[in-house]
């Protein structure tokens, strides 16, 4: 069983976004981290200090630990931004900013 | 649609802000309802996104049925032009505007460009977000809150990992351990904290269905079903890894809360979903001055906060599942078209919501208390290396520091000390941890802006005169 089956879903047309430039599969109206964590995919940050690794957390929007680049826009949370056909994505090291 | 009716604004479309749209719209007052997803649902019936197709939704929930009636019965109100639903809108603040509550959200996923929407009142239906308290290896990638993993599969129909354990204490716990394993995770254990009792208690709130004491036997059916092994009077100790999530160490807990020497245990898992518990979202409450009671917003028995105008109703005022806050809202939806349209609101016509909002608070304060009843004694488990202040990186070591060297004797000094509290997540993920492993009381801070909101649009807003500082 994996979830798509379990709700019997009938998605439409999958797309690519490329992740530090490679290409990850989305299906239309999942968020980036959906996308991600469907395609193995973790970590995309690395913090300010220590330099560790992040990805996703609470999930909802609350924590920012899933902070990503988006089409050179650093501090977007891949919890809420959806994956939107041809994005760019590159994890983010730090602030982002210092690029 | 006359323009003279009455405009409330309510804010969450999660099952309190639902009911409560639903119950105002059918008694004369128009409704804004105002959320920051794309889709209403709120976390309990958090609905995949549409693009998904998802021909069978309802596998992955229970009381499906009470969704689809009110899902309906906003419908036919958005239909007849009662009820507008703002979906993507995320609201950092409500101020006091000369008789009017002025809503200000964040429009898309962007956030960049800021929208204001007048009512003539408003009712807070925010619900809560997870507390997690921190131990060694809680910031691996792999690591996720419970509900975190709810959120990924319920709405992008991602599964987190393939083998996972489901950690820490409180019956949001069980639909994530049995949803996991529905679509198809291995879960290796449910790991609770309180021992076998806390659990059937929890199973019985989890189906929000205290009356009926056969639904905490259909989650252990589900837990048996889905052969979910189940560890109560345990905890996770730490979780281990590299780059992301290989094992935990799991043990047995004394009757003080301290781990049971030999009784450790490794688990290999690659996604550790672990919760200890709800805590309510009070920022735009608190930006309106309303008095909050423990860590929710105080209200009055018509759902009224102390601000005239400003209505609460589910998990913001106190975390009790979905079927209580299905009744505050209609309560609190009542009320406010009551006292809009100036008429007196008799609560007699909401009795029976009143009967279920009055037992399953009094369940859900016992329940509270029998967990409580059951120490942990996580922060003794807490290395000073751990980080308990994920956004800054604030280590254990350092808060204790703050605390025994420097004098610290309450939260806000811990924080003005080591900057913990201090960076994105504005303390709302650490402020328990923190506390716990400073020794001070929980104090939650006061948060001015419910999101943050770029300093464009706050450099746009109007310059009328600012609020109380
Ligand atoms: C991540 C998570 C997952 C959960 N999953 C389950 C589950 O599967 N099963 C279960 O029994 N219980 C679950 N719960 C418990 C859940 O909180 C309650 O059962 C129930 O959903 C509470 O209803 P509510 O209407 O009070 O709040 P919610 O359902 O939380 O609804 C609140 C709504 O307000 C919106 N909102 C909040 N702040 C703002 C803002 N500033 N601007 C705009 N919109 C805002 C949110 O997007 C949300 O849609 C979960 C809790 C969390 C935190
Ligand atoms: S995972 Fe917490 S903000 Fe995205």
């Amino acid at each position: 069983m994996n979830p798509l089956r379990l709700v019997r879903a009938r998605p439409g047309a999958p797309f690519t976004v490329t992740f530090d430039n490679r290409e990850i599969q989305a299906l239309p109206g999942q968020s980036l981290a959906a996308a991600l964590w469907s395609s193995g995919v973790t970590a995309w940050r690395t913090t300010r200090g220590a330099e560790r690794a992040r990805g996703v957390f609470c999930g909802i929007g609350v924590c920012f630990d899933c902070l990503v680049t988006v089409d050179g826009r650093p501090d977007q949370r891949a919890c809420l931004v959806p994956a939107a056909p041809g994005a760019v994505v590159r994890s983010q090291a730090g602030t982002g900013h210092d690029e | 649609m006359s323009e003279r009716r009455p405009l409330l604004a309510v804010i969450g479309a999660g099952p309190a802000g639902l009911a409560a749209t639903v119950a105002a719209a059918a008694r004369g007052v128009r409704v804004m309802l105002i959320d920051s997803a794309a889709e209403a649902g709120g976390q309990f019936y958090r609905q995949p996104a549409r693009g998904l197709g998802a021909r069978r939704p309802e596998a992955l929930h229970h009381q499906w049925r009470t969704w689809e009636r009110l899902r309906a019965g906003l419908d036919t109100h958005v239909d007849a032009g009662r009820v507008t639903h703002l979906s993507d809108r995320h609201v950092w603040c409500v101020e006091r505007e000369s008789g009017a509550l002025v809503v200000h959200a964040l429009l898309g996923p962007r956030q960049t460009e800021s929208a204001a929407v007048r009512a003539d009142a408003v009712l807070l239906a925010t619900g809560a977000y997870e507390k997690v308290l921190p131990f060694p290896g809680w910031t691996l990638p792999g690591v996720v809150t419970a509900g975190g993993a709810q959120a990924l599969l319920k709405g992008g129909l991602s599964l987190p990992g393939r083998t996972a354990v489901v950690a820490g204490t409180g019956p949001l716990l069980l639909p994530v351990a049995t949803g996991l394993a529905a679509a198809g995770a291995q879960v290796v254990a449910l790991v609770e904290s309180a021992g076998p009792k806390g659990l059937a208690r929890g199973a019985r709130a989890g189906a929000a269905a205290p009356a009926k004491l056969a639904e905490g036997a259909a989650f252990a059916a589900r837990l048996a079903y889905r052969r979910i092994p189940v560890m109560t009077r345990h905890a996770v100790l730490e979780a281990h890894g590299v780059e992301r999530l290989e094992s935990v160490t799991v043990a047995a807990l004394d009757a003080d809360g301290r781990p049971v020497p030999g009784s450790q245990r490794r688990l290999s898992c690659d996604t550790l979903a672990v919760g200890h518990g709800l805590l309510p979202h009070t920022d735009l409450a608190d930006g309106l001055g309303c008095r909050l009671d423990g860590p929710g917003v105080w209200v009055d028995a018509e759902q009224r906060t102390d601000v005239p105008g400003v209505w609460a109703a589910g998990e913001t005022t106190g975390v009790g599942g979905a079927t209580l806050s299905l009744a505050e809202g209609h309560i609190a939806g009542r009320s406010a078209a009551a006292r809009l349209t100036g008429r007196i609101p008799d609560p007699d016509g909401w009795a029976p919501a009143a009967r279920t909002r009055d037992r399953l608070r009094a369940f859900f304060t016992a329940l509270d208390a029998a967990y409580a009843a059951q120490p942990v004694r996580w922060a003794e488990q807490v290395t000073a290396e751990t980080v308990v202040c994920r956004c800054e990186e604030v280590s254990a070591g350092a808060v204790r520091e703050s605390v025994d060297a420097l004098g610290a004797g309450d939260l806000r000094t811990v924080k003005l000390l080591t900057r913990a509290g201090m960076g994105w997540c504005q303390g709302r993920m650490c402020e328990p941890g923190v506390a716990g492993v400073a020794g001070c009381a929980l104090t939650p801070a006061r948060r001015l802006l419910a999101r943050p909101v770029p300093l464009g649009v706050l450099a746009d807003a109007p310059t009328d005169p600012p609020a109380t500082p």
